[in-house]
């Protein structure tokens, strides 16, 4: 007992009080915005303010709970966080919805309903994050399967260019943002078996130790794949995020830097050879560099955009006082330009800090992570979140090339948001895996055998 | 694996501010720039939602905002009397553009004007939708009229011309009128279909009424130069107004075997005549000589003093450089370059030929700068600014350009060859009776051949101020195109003279 408390002397607090306060905090957040839409656009508080103000409250109270209850000691911040960005988000759908005279903000708090119940579910169906490294393989297959269907005849629908979506009678969905989490998965089982031969030394060039040729085999195969992604479903967004997903892990598991030399490499190879193959490539960059040059055709989206953005200045214009539905696609990929015209420059920097908290506490729970597969899950799931936000905000504020992704939490779109949902439950599993306290192994042999059993595996089903 | 778990975090840290920088760039720093582009039709719909400020001429708007009930609130209404005659500078007001005084202006007739801060914040205490400001003109609405009808009723309905007008103390425009014009309500309209027609049909159209030429369209200013000439000639000290000067039937510059005639005005034709008689007959061989005799760097100097090769006029947009050649290009395969005119190009640009190109307003400023003893004054358009409620925020203060374009003796001397050519010269047509009028002609061939010969019809220009000893007004007049009239009949003072004296006197009645 004396040897583990000098090491484990630490243990973390639980907190749930403190997220209690912030999810208090989220909620004024997002029914305080949805008061101020309909105070904005006709004057007055929406009629429908408290059922509305209701359900959002029993979501996040029912999430708070289950957290309470199944995964007490997991960071107190990500809830809050995620609710908040959701809240607003569905604020400035419903704004959208009352400039559009669409019903997106109700099919939203649909979707959103389903994604807190997946949180939940996967919360108590998942009591140890490590279960999922039995699915390394499984979950691969699928997420291959699921970006192939969109391809299928009949069930794949390209809208926007990108044949991303399948139709399944009234509904479309992005089977691409599933795959994204299945793949940290796949990525962080194969490499946490993997890891030590693809460390091993190779050649040394230049300060950089460069991997071995035969171990190229896992990093080529993703190239192709991403590769494969951007020219048959002509989805650069998802291209770059898979790929660049994929080099993160690859690093973090080997602690190779030469891997990202040659991942580098690789994409700007393949970028070079798609920018010099493919048009669609090509005037995404075109635009990017000049969006004036065609203002009322290829550039208008993003010209609008730039316009909306400035128009909020630094305050921004106040909800439903500006005009987000001059840019097409307000309520998907450019919703942040929506948030930038009418809530200003503090409310998107409020917006990007919110996401680097989400992408901070996700490292944080990497980090102190006792398994190699936490750790690299954690990680993968951080890189994605980054990668997709920097993708995507960088896109609509001309920082980069326009990719197409959605915002996450805040665009419309229910698989995207579906998705999130499970990828911070996953993220508090690991967390809470991270920060509850070692079981006493010292005082374990001491007591009764029964109970050391009982408590062993209620605690730890697999920790040895 | 912590080691890369701190890298890839400071990476992320990375991409979160250069998100962040990026975005205070676009929010921040390049909003004033989104936010003012005429393209921004955020801006202008933005602007149309409000009561926009008048554009006043005297007390009456010629632009005003009045009540809609289509899908915006304020429609941009050009009161139907002159909204032809004022559309060059008024501009017009469209979703997704701005031109004229509503472009350059569009900060005060909107209200988000510094200026107007006090205002805006008292409408915003009283709960009131703020209200953009009033920009007052300096034109005045009986020159302007003089100015617009005269082009009109001289050039006949295919015509194409323009006058401007400048009080010649201060650089006000008194008049700025550019023929054909346009009617702005018809691209103000809210209904975008038929906006868009009438753009299209406007753009279209081969006399270019969109234009305003009074800024942007350059001419050889052919004898109307001549008082450049004449000024550098002057100021250089080689001659006086009561000198004689050489002339010639005809004169052939150094190094060149092309002749410059008189058109047939034989009392040019002594080799000898007064400074007054050479003005007064418009004696191309007179003139030519004194360039050559000046050289091109002071020629040069003269035009550049005048305003040439720079632009002046601040309250509109678009105004182009009126040119006095800096040099000539040499073709590559004899080394590539610039030379200096040669003694041949300065001949003919002394009679405003060769590259010598002049807009209307730049020949006002030459005429109104020698009307007021020699003094430059920048010429101006907004006269005040006002709030809503007609409270007098800003009077422009009138600027001097150059001190001294030309001295106040050489200004004097120009003045008595001006005086004299009104009155016993080819610029008798401006004649005003009790009033010492001066001016001058201009009828500046276009291509080889004359209107006997078969060839185009010239430009015409006419400049004039009065009255002469203490001048509240100086006119350029310049005819493009008069294909009603007969080629022979289109000259300065035939065509250009009548305008220009219904302008001075609609000043001078006042």
């Amino acid at each position: 007992m004396a040897t583990n408390s000098a090491l484990m002397g630490f243990v973390h607090r639980r907190r749930r009080g403190a997220e209690l306060f912030l999810l208090v905090l989220a909620l004024i957040v997002g029914i305080g915005a949805y008061a101020a839409v309909g105070l904005g656009v006709d004057g007055e508080v929406p009629t429908n303010l408290i059922g509305y103000g209701g359900w959002l409250t029993l979501l996040v109270v029912a999430a708070h709970i289950a957290v309470r209850i199944v995964a007490p000691y997991a960071d107190p911040v990500l809830l809050p966080v995620v609710a908040a960005l959701n809240g607003l988000g569905l604020a400035i759908i419903h704004r959208i919805d009352l400039a559009k005279d669409t019903g997106l903000a109700s099919q939203q708090l649909t979707w959103m309903t389903l994604g807190v119940v997946l949180f939940v579910a996967t919360l108590i169906v998942l009591p140890d994050h490590r279960l999922l490294a039995r699915f390394t393989y499984t979950s691969g297959l699928t997420a291959i399967a699921l970006l192939i269907l969109p391809m299928i005849p009949g069930l794949g629908t390209q809208i926007n260019g990108a044949r991303i979506w399948i139709s399944l009678g009234p509904f479309s969905f992005q089977p691409g943002e599933i795959a994204k989490v299945l793949l940290v998965i796949t990525f962080a089982g194969y490499l946490v078996v993997h890891r030590d031969a693809l460390a091993l030394a190779g050649r040394r060039v230049v300060f950089v130790d460069l991997p071995r040729g035969r171990d190229l085999g896992p990093i080529l195969m993703m190239w192709v794949v991403s590769l494969g992604i951007l020219v048959l479903q002509r989805d650069l967004g998802s291209s770059l995020l898979f790929f660049g997903l994929f080099l993160v892990m690859l690093y973090v598991a080997t602690e190779r830097p030469g891997w990202l030399v040659v991942g580098a490499l690789l994409f700007f190879g393949g970028a070079a050879v798609a920018f010099r193959i493919f048009s669609h490539v090509q005037s995404r960059v075109d635009i990017w560099l000049d969006p004036f040059a065609d203002a009322d055709g290829s550039g208008y989206q993003l010209v609008q955009a730039l316009y909306g953005f400035a128009w909020g200045g630094l305050v921004g214009r106040g909800l439903g006082e500006g005009m987000p539905q001059r840019v097409p696609y307000v309520e998907s990929d450019f919703i942040l330009a929506a948030v930038g015209e009418e809530l200003g420059l503090t409310a998107v920097m409020a917006v990007l800090l919110l996401y680097g908290l989400v992408v901070e506490r996700a490292l944080r729970a990497a980090l102190i992570s006792r398994d190699g597969f936490g750790k690299l899950v954690a990680t993968g799931l951080a890189a994605v979140f980054a990668l997709q936000v920097f993708v995507v905000i960088g896109g609509v504020t001309r920082l980069i090339p326009l990719t197409g992704l959605t915002t996450p939490f805040l665009s419309y779109g229910g698989s995207s948001l579906v998705a999130n949902w499970v990828i911070i439950a996953i993220l508090l599993r690991i967390s809470d895996q991270a920060r509850r306290p070692l079981p006493d192994l010292a005082a374990d042999e001491a007591e009764d055998p029964d109970d050391q059993a009982t408590q062993v595996v209620k605690v730890m089903p697999e920790w040895r | 694996m912590n080691k890369p778990i701190r890298a890839v975090s400071i990476f992320c840290m990375f991409l979160f501010l250069a998100l962040m920088a990026n975005v205070t760039y676009v929010q921040f720093w390049k909003s004033d720039d989104y936010n003012t582009d005429p393209r921004n039709a955020r801006v202008a719909e933005a602007s149309y939602s409000r009561e926009r400020g008048q554009i006043l001429v005297g007390e009456k708007p010629v632009a005003e905002s009045k009540k809609s009930d289509d899908r915006y609130k304020y429609l941009r209404v050009y009161p139907e009397a002159g909204s032809r005659m004022f559309a060059p500078v008024t501009g017009y007001l469209q979703l997704g553009s701005q031109t004229g005084i509503e472009r350059s202006q569009n900060a005060v007739l909107t209200g988000e004007d510094p200026q107007l801060f006090v205002t805006r914040l008292v409408d915003l205490l009283k709960g009131e939708t703020a209200q953009g400001g009033n920009v007052v003109l300096t034109l005045d609405a009986d020159a302007q009229k003089a100015a617009f009808e005269g082009l009109r009723d001289t050039l006949g309905p295919r015509g194409e011309g323009s006058v401007v007008a400048i009080q010649p103390k201060t650089g006000r425009v008194l008049a700025m009128a550019s023929y054909p014009s346009y009617d702005p309500n018809e691209l103000a309209t809210h209904d975008s279909a038929k906006a868009s027609e009438a753009y299209q049909a406007l753009d279209a159209d081969e006399r270019e009424p969109l234009l305003n030429r009074a800024l942007r369209t350059r001419l050889f200013p052919g004898s109307t130069f001549k008082l450049v000439t004449a000024a550098a000639a002057i100021e250089d000290g080689k001659y006086h107004a009561s000198d004689d000067v050489p002339a010639g039937a005809s004169y052939q510059p150094p190094g060149t075997t092309h002749q410059i005639g008189n058109d047939g005005r034989s009392r040019c034709s002594p080799e000898k005549i007064s400074f007054a008689t050479a003005m007064e007959w418009s004696c191309n061989t007179t003139f030519a000589q004194l360039a050559v005799e000046v050289g091109p760097e002071k020629m040069r100097e003269q035009a550049e003093a005048f305003g040439f090769n720079s632009t002046s006029l601040l309250d509109l947009q678009g105004q182009v450089p009126s040119v006095y050649p800096t040099g000539v290009d040499v073709p590559d395969d004899e080394g590539g370059g610039t030379r200096e005119l040669s003694l041949a190009e300065t001949a003919q640009t002394g009679i405003g030929q060769n590259t010598v190109q002049s807009t209307p307003l730049q020949m006002a400023m030459v005429t109104a700068a020698i009307a007021n003893q020699g003094k430059l004054m920048r010429p101006y358009l907004v006269e005040k600014v006002q709030t809503a409620g007609f409270n007098v925020l800003r009077t422009t203060e009138p600027e001097t350009l150059n001190e001294s374009a030309v001295s106040a003796a050489t200004a004097g001397e120009l003045t008595q060859l001006l005086e004299a050519t009104v009155a016993d010269g080819t610029a008798s047509p401006a004649a005003i009776p009790d009033v010492r009028v001066a001016g001058k002609t201009g009828t500046a061939q276009r291509g080889d051949s004359l209107c006997s010969a078969g060839g185009k019809p010239p430009y015409a220009w006419f400049v004039s101020f009065a009255p002469a000893e203490d001048a509240e007004v100086a006119v350029a007049v310049m005819i493009e195109e008069a294909p009603d009239r007969a080629c022979n009949e289109i000259a300065g003072g035939q065509l250009g003279g009548p305008i220009a004296k219904a302008v001075m006197e609609a000043v001078l009645e006042k």
